[in-house]
């Protein structure tokens, strides 16, 4: 379960940030963005190769002593970053990968609206169903 | 009353409702029932309504005769138009406007009023408004139709009046319109409609325009309401369609709309039956609508519209954008960026819902369900109830064909199987999440984790030495050890606990014992020798008990001075078995003043005392006789073990009241003591453990050392000192108390209150010590286990 889910636009903006709402938002918000530095690394190291032959996920950005985060972009450079909490040691790499797989699904359903404008922040109640159900469910 | 004239319009009116309530069709009477029903929908206060009812002469009569109903119509007009009922009023009110029937059921009367105003007032408005296309005039009026039949089968009674419109315009009432469209006969085409339900459509007729359009709003802007009932306020603006089955024989121009109505009727009442509680069901005339704006951009019915083209016909509708994106993400059932004739439907239905103040679902409902809707097929609402399954998007159908009923059977089957399938990975999942859990749990739980061995730090000789003591004790120990075992989960975690706190100069002693190794590599055997040791007592001898609380000697150990107290306390075996009980008794009185310098000396004069009152019960602590041991203690404090069991007696007096598990305790150690003279190690362990526990601990202890070679034990002591330089302290603040009784007693009280003090620093420390007892206990019977296992060989 992760405690922050964030879309990032190709632009390096947020379209969609979500944290769980007991924590210090603020921190992962600070978090994500960090993160995207990892994230331009990790594209440019295999820039070299076609953009189809990247492997989309990128896995375990970098862990932290409290969460790891975690990377996924897409084709488009839209990029999805994961903040999950370290104590949670149930959580796999299948599973984090399928629920980047959900997150990727969602997102292009919303691309797929007619009435959503690409670089718009996501309002999206589908989404954010979507993003509740693999969020810590905190009490 | 006699003598009542009525306009013509009034005639015919009072002629249809008179008709409307002649549910017997008597031709004479109408029901009370009807007529009540009539009264209360023309939202008049109850007064006035039985005023009328009394002027009439119903009440008289005791029925509506058609005369006493048309004077009580009469009456209602004359109420809702604010005069006072008088009988006179009947005949001279003039231009009197034809009462108001709000409530849905009268519906009909409200159009009739409408209807018959209009043609009162101009019949050429009246037949204005139903012109405009005419094939759509007929849909409509087929659906006003519709809703003339739901309201004749609906029970519901509903408000007519709350028409879902939006709030742009003015609410399509009845009688809004009704005198919109008197006061504007001529206008009254085309702002009728305007001021219909569907007001919202009125820009988008702009787009179109025509009164095609405007009646086409209207419609739509009735459609949507979660109640059927709610289509009867659509009908009230085209009030001219009002009647429709009720009057065959009403206006000329109603006819085509009866027709159609009554073509239309069967199915509403059909569809209505099956799909009664279903708020968001579409009816025929909406589903018409739908289609015939989708063929307006898209020819085929069968392909799609395409997401740009539908963006701009719903921005339209001028709902706000964050709005529409949800709708069409309820109604993109595929999400593949286009609507079939179907996902059109739903999301027209959605927005004219939405228009009229409809909240939007979180989730599609089922009778939007692209594959739900069936425009020919009537049975659809069957349908409806079976594939209605949740809205769990599943796989789009392999044809976007709106009728295929073949494809509704087996979306159900695909949405099972989606569902199962997310539900199966999710149970994965979990599986996963359990099974992860399961081995978070092992490790964390140190109780459990003698399959695991933790490598504790134990100091096995003194557990070699608790077992000593324990097989000499034999059976004796079965006792004390059983609560032991009983709770030894709960002595590894105290001691390490307590251990943590106060035993770390204990660890010093650990050096000296040397089967630690050996102890800490086979912590089952230890569990096995307790198991067997549970055997003793009689339980099963089933080794494979899960071995008690891991090896926590550590703790236990590094008091090695319970070790030295165990052993003073083995000072005579048979006594020892008998005060296993009695230990902890002798212990509470330690603290007495009287003990201040008593405590010294407890330790070698409690093993006799203890002894003594071996048979007494821990409630017998506070009793006098154990005063006595303390003054046996202070002869052996004279002793040159004094030094040593100084520390210890004094641990042992802060020691207070002991409980059973202190007691056992107590008397494990005194076991101990018996049998192991030479294992001073041990003896630290249960001393320490009984310093803890048992205040009748101490006392046998100084005798035991004194059994022993007072060498080992001063190295023992003075680690023990160590330990209980803490408790030292506590006790070195209290001055001896002279026993003198001729003291004041203020002497008395102080050193009540210091003992007191003592007691509870005692106290704690027993509790403490007993934990570690416990352990060391467990550990020493683990320890005989292995001797027993080893012993056969050596037999060998």
């Amino acid at each position: 379960m992760a405690v922050c889910v964030a879309v990032i636009a190709k632009e390096n903006y947020p379209l969609y940030i979500r944290s769980v709402p007991t924590e210090n938002e603020l921190k992962f918000h600070y978090t994500v963005h960090t993160s995207l530095d990892v994230v331009d690394e990790k594209i440019s190291a295999m820039g070299k190769a076609l953009v189809d032959q990247r492997e989309l996920y990128l896995g375990l950005l970098y862990p932290t002593e409290d969460y790891k985060v975690y990377g996924y972009v897409t084709n488009s450079k839209v990029k999805f970053v994961m903040v999950v909490d370290s104590s949670n040691t149930a959580l796999r790499d299948n599973e984090i990968r399928s629920m980047f797989r959900k997150l990727h699904n969602s997102y292009t359903d919303i691309m797929c609206n007619p009435f959503y404008n690409p670089g718009d922040r996501i309002h999206s109640r589908a989404f954010d169903n979507m993003v509740n159900s693999m969020m810590m469910q905190v009490c | 009353m006699e003598g009542l004239t009525l306009s013509e319009a009034e005639q015919r009116y009072y002629c249809d409702l008179f008709a409307y309530c002649d549910t017997e069709s008597t031709k004479k009477v109408a029901s009370n029932g009807r007529v009540l029903e009539l009264f209360r929908a023309a939202q008049l206060p109850n007064d006035v309504v039985m005023q009328i009812m009394e002027l009439c002469g119903a009440t008289r009569l005791g029925y509506f005769g058609r005369s006493q109903f048309y004077i009580a119509l009469k009456l209602v007009a004359v109420a809702q138009s604010g005069l006072p009922l008088r009988v006179e009023s009947l005949n001279t009110v003039k231009d009197l406007p034809l009462p108001r029937f709000v409530v849905s059921k009268n519906e009909q009367e409200s159009r009739h009023t409408a209807l018959y105003s209009s043609d009162a007032d101009n019949p050429a408005s009246y037949s204005g408004v139903i012109p405009p296309p005419p094939g759509r005039i007929q849909v409509k009026k087929g659906s006003v139709s519709h809703d003339a039949v739901q309201q004749r089968t609906s029970t519901d009674q509903q408000e007519s009046t709350s028409p879902v419109v939006s709030p742009q315009q003015s609410p399509p009432t009845s009688p809004h319109t009704w005198r919109k469209h008197s006061r504007h006969p001529s206008g009254g085409n085309n702002e009728r409609p305007l001021a219909g339900p569907g007001p919202f459509w009125a820009p988008f007729s702009e787009a179109q325009p025509g009164s095609s359009t405007s009646s086409d709003p209207i419609w739509s802007g009735h459609s949507p309401p979660p109640h059927q009932e709610n289509w009867v306020s659509f009908a009230d603006t085209p009030p001219t369609s009002a009647l429709l089955a009720m009057h065959p024989a009403s206006v000329q121009d109603q006819t085509t709309v009866r027709t159609v109505a009554s073509a239309t009727t069967t199915n509403e009442i059909r569809r209505q039956s099956s799909s009664y509680d279903d708020p968001w069901k579409i009816t025929d005339e909406q589903r018409q609508y739908y289609v015939n704006q989708f063929k307006t951009i898209q020819p085929d019915l069968n392909g799609f519209i395409p997401g740009s083209a539908a963006k701009e016909f719903f921005t339209k509708s001028k709902l706000p954008i964050l709005e529409l994106s949800h709708i069409w993400e309820l109604s993109d059932f595929d999400k593949d960026g286009a609507l079939t004739l179907d996902e059109f439907c739903a999301a027209f239905h959605l927005v004219v819902a939405r228009k009229n103040g409809y909240d939007l679902p979180e989730k599609l409902p089922e009778s939007l369900m692209p594959k739900l809707i069936d425009l020919e097929d009537s049975t659809v609402g069957e349908q409806t109830g079976e594939v209605g399954y949740s809205s769990s998007p599943a796989e789009a159908p392999p044809s976007k064909s709106p009728s295929m009923p073949s494809l509704n059977q087996t979306w159900p089957e695909l949405n099972q199987s989606s569902e199962q399938w997310e539900t199966f990975s999710e149970r994965s999942s979990s599986s996963q999440t359990l099974t992860q859990f399961d081995s978070n749990i092992a490790p964390a739980d140190p109780d459990t984790a003698i399959v695991h061995p933790v490598p504790i730090r134990m100091t096995p000789s003194k557990i070699h030495m608790q077992e000593m003591e324990l097989k000499r004790t034999g059976s004796d120990h079965t006792n004390p050890t059983s609560p032991l075992l009983v709770k030894p989960p709960d002595l590894p975690e105290e001691n390490k606990m307590s251990s943590s706190v106060k035993y770390t100069p204990g660890n010093t002693v650990t050096d000296g014992y040397s089967s630690s190794d050996s102890y800490t590599s086979d912590p089952e055997q230890i569990g096995s020798s307790v198991t067997r040791q549970r055997s003793h007592s009689g339980t099963s001898p089933d080794n494979t008990a899960p071995p008690p609380p891991p090896p926590r000697p550590h703790p236990s150990h590094s008091r090695s001075s319970s070790l030295d107290m165990n052993r003073s306390f083995s000072v005579t075996p048979g006594q020892q078995q008998a005060g296993v009980v009695a230990y902890p008794p002798a212990v509470p009185p330690r603290p007495q003043p009287s003990q201040g310098a008593g405590p010294h000396v407890h330790r070698p004069v409690d093993a006799e005392g203890l002894i003594a009152h071996t048979s007494t019960s821990p409630q017998q602590i506070p009793e006098q006789p154990n005063f006595a041991d303390f003054s046996q203690f202070e002869v052996f404090a004279a002793s040159a073990v004094n030094k040593e069991e100084e520390d210890e007696i004094e641990t042992h007096s802060e020691v207070l009241q002991v409980e059973k598990p202190s007691d056992s305790a107590s008397s494990l150690r005194v076991a101990k003591a018996d049998g192991r003279v030479e294992e001073k190690s041990s003896a630290n362990v249960p001393s320490s453990a009984g310093k803890g526990t048992t205040p009748l601990a101490p006392p046998p202890k100084p005798i035991r050392r004194r059994l022993k070679s007072e060498d080992e034990l001063r190295p023992e002591a003075e680690e023990h000192t160590q330990k209980t330089g803490v408790i030292a302290a506590v006790l070195a603040s209290q001055p001896s108390i002279p026993r003198s009784v001729g003291k004041d007693k203020k002497a008395i009280q102080a050193s009540i209150r210091r003992n007191k003090e003592t007691n509870t620093v005692l106290a704690r420390l027993n509790s403490e010590l007993q934990q570690q007892l416990k352990d060391v206990l467990e550990e020493r019977i683990s320890l005989e286990v292995q001797l027993e296992q080893l012993r056969p060989f050596s037999h060998l």
